[in-house]
Formats: structure tokens, C-alpha cells, sequence
């Protein structure tokens, strides 16, 4: 396919967290020159490879060969050494430092043992103007910078580790479109002379205008690589779905309207530039899916929701009234009746160490205490209805939650929350990480509150889930609903093609973001 | 003008530091029975020296995201050993401050090599070898007694020609030739690194564990130098608990006035050292104006309280309330 010869080889790279495959005997060449852009739905295995690349987790199975010659690298300033730099997410900077010596972290010149801070201060002005950014202070701290400009000196701390692969994972996702122009000035810049670039994008039209080659990756392998401009956008979202498996999903009722006003709605919802405008209507015994790609907003949202975020415009309406909830108390109150399952089981939701009966009571003493005192034999008698119904798996209400299975967990999370008796669910990524079998149950149980009258929000990275589970789903991209879906309209296609703001009447040239 | 503002957004606790220091000092000094004199600027540096010994140690340990609560008793186990072995001849007198220094520097090592190779928190970490260091301490001195050699200690607390005190001259050079280069090498600036963001310093490919035991082994020899002094001062040993604690405790307070951020990767020693010469200046206010010593304590926590209040003035404007627990 290309003549020239590959500078990096991935070969048979496996890597599995538990019970979940991440990567499975997935493969990548990559040439010098060129830009290969990766491609792949959420979970599909791409950050999982570039992981590996950098050192960040080792591989289970599966040899890497850089320049001819076999590496593996312990951590990522190994692989830094070796040539291969990664620009992560703001992941890699140090907030209290200035933008200098975040450039120059790991290899700053040196004077009599002490930091050389002129010159340092002259490599890290150089560096700044070589990714485009000269107008950031390389004095400034990292933290009093915008997203976008922070995502400017990661590129330049990149370009100063003079590397020959540089991987560029969702780089551009925080930065504003003059920035962007400027980048990938700077990318193509690099490319002619000779640097591998790497370059993962949700942005279909980014891709478009920058890559030589595309890899396709899907459960954790690759699918397909191909010079850039031979597929179509509908043939390349072929290519990331298509799943092997299918859930099975209760039945969805037919909704009737019974003139009653909905039991959530949102009118103009905002907060700063992560959340834009979201209006919605949420009725009892319908389930809203969110959709879209990891960190559009969705999260953002529920806390909104949830009270949690502060000085957001716009209207939240419960029962047709509006309200202000400005905190998780106010958000759980009669009145209101909310719940947020959160996404973090292990940190948000759960008190690990303690017991189930402790974690189950956690957000709803009110409910069995009288004056301030629990009434325990209520606590027992209201826990065990709850347990039978979630069919949480414990000896006893007794254990410790961090024996339970990360499944159980999960439903004791959901099940805290439903001693409550909410009227309106809100749930962040439930079903992450867990056993296809706990997942069928939880879906059975969505749908029974449903149908007992709450009005659930489930937000899921799983195409399936939100097919099967949910009546609408609201599709998010850049902190606003991009596309409502309702009934046969959620396929995985429209979901695919809304989540990458395309357009999905199979057309090759992208609308601009 | 630029290049002024972000020099003084990279100082700025450090220089509040100062400047509650001066005002306080001032106060005192104008209102001092005896006036301003060399004589009284003597008596309250050495009284604060020590104290400035042991918050720069703090300092050092708390920039990387962590603590020290063995501080206090490496201050006290090396002050009961410089009572034994600080004697003699000028040989013997020099041998015996190496021994004290590398005492504490070990020390130091034992806490930076648990941290890091036990991975156990550092509070806990310095809880235990504190009182181990205590228990060595109290061997070593069951009973209060001792010396030391006469003519080192009263030139290192008297004056530099006849105004400048001794003590406060070894504070400036123990920052000058200990904290300023440590804070400019890689490695402190790993410390930095550290203490700001640990997940973000190991991405980068800092040097996070040599960062966190030279802050350690650091604080274990600053503390020595502060035991050092305070068996010049009081020419005896003693494994005194209360006082060993009182000086961990004080520290901390000392660090938080001196513009260290607790969370870690923000202030500096200096301002430490500020932290306690303002912190001991407290005590001090209260003589001149003729309080009863009773209210020392409660007057001292009332002007803590309001330092760091100063420094939460930053949780008003979150606007993410999960913030306010990160």
C-alpha cells in the first residue's frame, strides 16, 4: 500500500481490565510522513492502543517495533525517550506551574545542578511559537488558562520533546476554531518534515482535511485501514458499528399523552460555554436517553439537573412549576424528587467499607427516622423490601458493599436512591463495566419504574442500550442537543452519525462543526 | 509591566507573609517597654528561629502533597543527642554537629522511604516514627541534663557585630544554601510537580519519588538544625513531649500562614519562615500590651483563623459544588 518503509509496527497487542477485553489482538502500522487518523466509537479500543504506546499500562499480549527494533516501555517518559509523545487530554499538566516549566518538565537545561531558567525560558518561547501559540506568557500558570490555551501548551511541550511519533488523542476537542486553523497549520507543518503524526478526532471533517491514512477500530481490534478520501462518511460509520452482540430489552410500551404537564422539563438550560441551550420534556413513565460521544455534556447536564452547578441560565419546570434547585438536598426534597445514580460507583456513590444497610439508608434517613433518631426497626423492614426487590446478591445487609460483585454494586447504588421513592431518575452511565446479566436486570428495572410513573434521563455510552431501553433519545454534541430521536428513528446509525455531527443522508463532505 | 505582575502572582503568598510579619512586628517593636534595640531583636529571633527551623521542614513536605508530624520529635530526639555529643574540643564539637545533622537526616530518610516504598499515607507514616523518635529520645535523655559547648552556642545565639543576631544569620543561610537550590533543581521542582497534580507529574515523566524523599530526608535535617538551636538556647537535652508536639502543631499553623498551600505544589519556605516569625510575634504582642498569658492560646488561634480565611476567599467563586471537596 505505501512504499516506504513503517517506523512503528504494532503486532497481536491484547489487553484486558478484568472481565472486559480493551484490545484484542489489535494491529497498526504506522509510517513517517504521514498523518494516520484512528478512528472508532467510544470503547471501541483506541485509547486503550495509544496507552500502550506511550508506556502508560503494558500489554497483556503482543510485541511493538519501533524503527525495526522491538520495544516495550515501563512508563511514559520511556516511551517519551523513545520518540513517541502523546498530547492527552489536559491530562498532563501540572496546574501550579508556569507554562515554561510545564514544557521543559521532565528534561529542563541546567546550570551547576540548578535549573537554568533563561534558558529555559528561550526553549519554551521557541517551543509556544512552533505550535502557534507565541501570544502565551511562558510565565503565566497553567491554571489561570482557558481549556483552549492550556490545550495550546500541551502541544508545545510535545513539540519540545522533539519527538518521531507525536499522538494526538482528541486534541483539538477544547480548542476554538482560530486554534484549530493554527494547529493544523503546525500538524502539516510537522508531517513534511517527517514526524509520524497520530491523530484520534471525533471530527469527521478534521479527519478529512488532514489525514493520509484512516484506521477503523471497533471491539477492541482493527477494522480496516485506508487512504484517507476513498470512503465515504456513511461507509466510515459502517465500519465502527456493527455489533456482535444484541441485548435483549423489555418490550416498550405505547405512550398515550394524558394531558398531564410533564414531570421535568428544561427550557433554555445553560452553564458558561459546557452546557448551550438544552430544552426538553421529560413525562412519567417515559425513559430519555442521552447520547453522543463521551464529555459533551451530558454529565454536566445531570448536575445541572441535580443541582450541583452554579449560576446556570434558563428554566427547570417540575410538574409544569418552576423551581430553583441550587443543591442535591433541595434536588431530593419531596417537592421535587430527584435522584442521580451516579457514574463513579466507587467514589460518588458508594461508602465502600461500610455496610449495605449503612449505604442503602445514606440518602434517605428522613425516611425511618423520627426526631432525629433512627428508627431501626423500619430501617430493617424498608431495606429488606429493598433488597428482595433490586435482587441484590448479599449474605446479609450487613457486609461490607466492597464484597459485593461490581454488578451488585451498582444496584445498590441504583437501590439507595430508590428508597427515596423518587419521581424523577436521573442516571449517569449505569450499566459501565458490568456482567451482561446485571445489565438485562437493570433494564427490566427501568422500565418497571416507568411504568410504576417515574420519569427517567439515562445517560449511555452504549448505542445498544439507548435502542433498546430508552422511548427518545436526545443526542448531545458540544454542550447542546444536536438531534432529538423518537421511536424507529433511533438507529445505531442516526445515533453514530448525530454523535459525530454528521449528517447521516450518506454524503462524503461534512458540515462544518 | 507584564513580566512584574506574574512574578507577583508566583510570590504572592509569600509576600502576605511578609507583610503580616512586619506589621506585626512593628506593633510590637513601638510598643516594646524597652524600645526598639538590638538587644530586643536578638531575644525575639532566637526565640522564633526555632520554630522557622522546623516550618521550613513542614514547608518542604507539605509543597509535595504531604506531612510531617515527626518533625517536633526529630527536634527533640536531636536536641537529647546533641547534649551528649556537641562537647569537648573543637574537633569533638564539629564531629558531634555532623552526628546531630545526620541523625535528622536519617530520620528523614526512614520517612521518605516509608511514604514512598510502604506507600502509606504520610500522616500516619510520621505518626508512627514520631513517637518511635520520642521513644529514642526519651532513652537517650530520661531525665532532663546534659550540655553543650559553651562558646559555639553563645556565638551562634548572640550577635554578628553587635547588631545582627547570630541565629537569624544561620536561618538566612540555611534557606540560601538549602532551600534555594533545592526549589531550582529538577528535583524540587518535581516536588512542585508533585504536590500540584501527582497523576499529571507521573504523565510528564517528573521524578516523583526522588522528589518526595529528598523533601523528607530535607525535613529531617532542618529539623535537626532546629534541635541544634535549641540546645544552644537552653544549653540542655530534654525529651519534653508537650513541647515536641507543640512545635509539629505550630509548624503547620506556621506554613499555612506563610502562604504553603496544603493541598501541596504552591508557596515556599521563605514564606514558612515568615509564617513563624509572625506566628511567634503573636505571643509576643500580647506581653507588650500587658494581657494575661492565659489568653496566648485563644488569641493565637483567633489570628490563624483569620490567615487562612484569607486563603479560602477562592471558594466563593466555584461554580461547580463539587469543587469545593476536590
Amino acid at each position: 500500500m505505501i512504499a516506504a518503509e513503517p517506523l512503528f509496527r504494532a503486532e497481536g497487542l491484547s489487553k484486558r481490565y478484568g472481565g472486559v477485553i480493551a484490545l484484542d489482538r489489535a494491529d497498526l502500522t504506522v509510517h513517517p510522513g504521514r498523518i494516520h487518523a484512528i478512528l472508532g466509537e467510544n470503547g471501541a479500543g483506541k485509547s486503550t492502543l495509544i496507552k500502550l504506546m506511550v508506556g502508560v499500562v503494558a500489554p497483556d499480549e503482543g510485541r511493538m517495533t519501533l524503527g525495526g527494533r522491538e520495544v516495550a516501555f515501563g512508563n511514559p517518559s520511556a516511551a517519551n525517550d523513545a520518540g513517541i509523545v502523546c498530547i492527552f487530554q489536559e491530562l498532563s499538566l501540572i496546574p501550579d506551574l508556569s507554562v515554561a516549566d510545564n514544557i521543559m518538565i521532565s528534561r529542563p537545561p541546567t546550570r551547576l545542578g540548578m535549573i537554568d531558567r533563561r534558558a529555559q525560558r528561550r526553549i519554551a518561547e521557541d517551543a509556544l511559537e512552533r505550535a502557534g501559540a507565541g501570544d502565551i506568557h511562558p510565565r503565566a500558570l497553567v491554571k489561570d488558562l482557558p481549556l483552549s490555551r492550556r490545550q495550546m501548551v500541551e502541544i508545545a511541550k510535545a513539540l519540545s520533546r522533539r519527538p518521531k511519533i507525536l499522538i494526538l488523542d482528541e486534541a483539538t476537542s477544547a480548542l476554538t476554531a482560530s486554534d484549530v486553523t493554527k494547529v493544523f497549520e503546525v500538524l502539516k507543518r510537522l508531517r513534511s518534515e517527517g514526524l509520524a503524526l497520530l491523530y484520534i478526532s471525533h471530527r469527521m471533517h478534521e479527519i478529512a482535511e488532514l489525514a493520509d491514512d484512516c484506521s477503523v477500530f471497533r471491539n477492541g481490534r482493527r477494522i480496516s485501514t485506508f487512504a484517507a478520501g476513498t470512503k465515504t462518511d456513511a461507509e466510515v460509520i459502517e465500519l465502527m458499528i456493527g455489533r456482535e452482540y444484541k441485548h435483549a430489552f423489555p418490550d416498550k410500551p405505547v405512550r398515550r399523552a394524558d394531558g398531564r404537564p410533564p414531570s421535568l422539563q428544561c427550557r433554555g438550560l445553560g452553564w458558561g460555554n459546557r452546557l448551550k441551550d438544552i430544552s426538553f420534556s421529560l413525562h412519567a413513565g417515559e425513559i430519555i436517553g442521552l447520547g453522543g460521544l463521551d464529555g459533551q455534556g451530558q454529565r454536566e447536564l445531570l448536575l445541572a439537573l441535580f443541582g450541583v452547578l452554579r449560576d446556570i441560565s434558563g428554566d427547570i419546570l417540575i410538574d409544569g412549576d418552576k423551581v430553583a434547585i441550587d443543591s442535591p438536598v433541595a434536588a431530593k426534597s419531596e417537592r421535587i424528587g430527584l435522584a442521580l445514580i451516579p457514574e463513579d460507583r466507587k467514589t460518588e456513590g458508594l461508602m465502600l467499607p461500610m455496610s449495605v444497610r449503612d449505604n442503602l439508608s445514606a440518602a434517605a434517613f428522613d425516611r425511618f427516622a423520627r426526631f432525629g433518631i433512627i428508627d431501626r426497626q423500619r430501617q430493617s423492614a424498608l431495606i429488606d423490601e429493598m433488597i428482595r426487590l433490586i435482587e441484590i446478591k448479599t449474605a446479609s445487609p450487613d457486609l461490607p458493599v466492597s464484597a459485593l460483585s461490581g454488578g451488585n454494586q451498582q444496584k445498590v447504588v441504583i437501590a439507595k436512591w430508590l428508597m427515596n421513592k423518587p419521581r424523577i431518575i436521573l442516571l449517569n452511565d449505569p450499566t459501565r463495566g458490568i456482567d451482561v446479566g446485571t445489565k438485562q436486570e437493570i433494564y427490566r428495572l427501568l422500565r418497571r419504574l416507568a411504568d410504576d410513573g417515574a420519569a427517567i434521563l439515562l445517560y449511555s455510552t452504549d448505542y445498544d442500550e439507548l435502542i433498546g431501553c430508552c422511548d427518545r433519545v436526545l443526542v448531545m454534541y458540544d454542550g447542546a442537543v444536536r438531534r432529538e430521536l423518537a421511536g424507529a428513528e433511533i438507529t445505531e446509525r442516526a445515533l453514530v452519525s448525530s454523535a459525530l455531527n454528521v449528517d447521516d443522508s450518506a454524503r462524503a463532505e461534512a458540515s462544518p462543526a | 509591566m507584564t513580566e512584574w505582575r506574574y512574578w507577583l502572582a508566583e510570590q504572592r503568598g509569600t509576600l502576605l507573609a511578609i507583610g503580616i510579619f512586619v506589621a506585626m512586628f512593628l506593633i510590637y517593636a513601638t510598643n516594646h517597654p524597652a524600645g526598639f534595640s538590638a538587644n530586643m531583636v536578638q531575644t525575639a529571633s532566637n526565640k522564633a528561629t526555632l520554630l522557622a527551623f522546623v516550618a521550613m521542614a513542614q514547608a518542604i513536605v507539605v509543597i509535595t502533597a504531604g506531612i510531617d508530624l515527626s518533625v517536633g520529635m526529630i527536634l527533640t530526639l536531636t536536641n537529647c543527642l546533641a547534649s551528649w555529643i556537641v562537647v569537648g574540643t573543637a574537633t569533638e564539637t564539629a564531629l558531634g554537629v555532623l552526628g546531630v545533622l545526620g541523625t535528622g537526616l536519617v530520620c528523614g530518610m526512614i520517612n521518605g522511604a516509608i511514604v514512598i516504598f510502604g506507600r502509606l499515607q504520610p500522616i500516619v507514616t510520621t505518626i508512627a516514627t514520631g513517637a518511635m523518635y520520642y521513644g529514642i529520645a526519651l532513652m537517650l535523655r530520661p531525665n532532663p541534663g546534659g550540655s553543650v559547648n559553651e562558646t559555639l552556642a553563645d556565638a551562634l545565639t548572640g550577635r554578628l557585630f553587635g547588631v545582627l543576631p547570630t541565629s537569624l544569620v544561620a536561618l538566612a543561610a540555611a534557606a540560601l544554601l538549602i532551600w534555594v537550590p533545592y526549589s531550582r533543581s529538577v528535583i524540587g521542582r518535581a516536588a512542585f510537580a508533585t504536590g500540584s497534580s501527582e497523576v499529571a507529574a507521573y504523565m510528564s515523566g517528573a521524578p516523583i519519588r526522588a522528589a518526595k524523599f529528598a523533601a523528607y530526608t530535607l525535613a529531617g535535617l532542618l529539623s535537626a538544625v532546629g534541635g541544634l538551636f535549641l540546645t544552644f538556647f537552653s544549653y540542655t537535652g530534654e525529651a519534653a513531649y508537650a513541647s515536641g508536639n507543640a512545635y509539629t502543631l505550630f509548624s503547620i499553623a506556621a506554613v499555612v500562614l506563610g502562604g504553603v498551600s496544603l493541598m501541596g505544589g504552591r508557596g515556599s519556605a521563605i514564606g514558612a519562615i515568615f509564617g513563624a516569625l509572625a506566628f511567634r510575634t503573636i505571643g509576643d504582642l500580647l506581653f507588650v500590651f500587658d494581657f494575661d498569658p492565659l489568653w496566648q492560646p485563644l488569641f493565637q488561634g483567633l489570628v490563624l483563623m483569620l490567615a487562612v480565611s484569607i486563603g479560602a476567599f477562592g471558594l466563593l467563586r466555584v461554580r461547580n459544588r463539587l469543587e469545593w471537596f476536590g
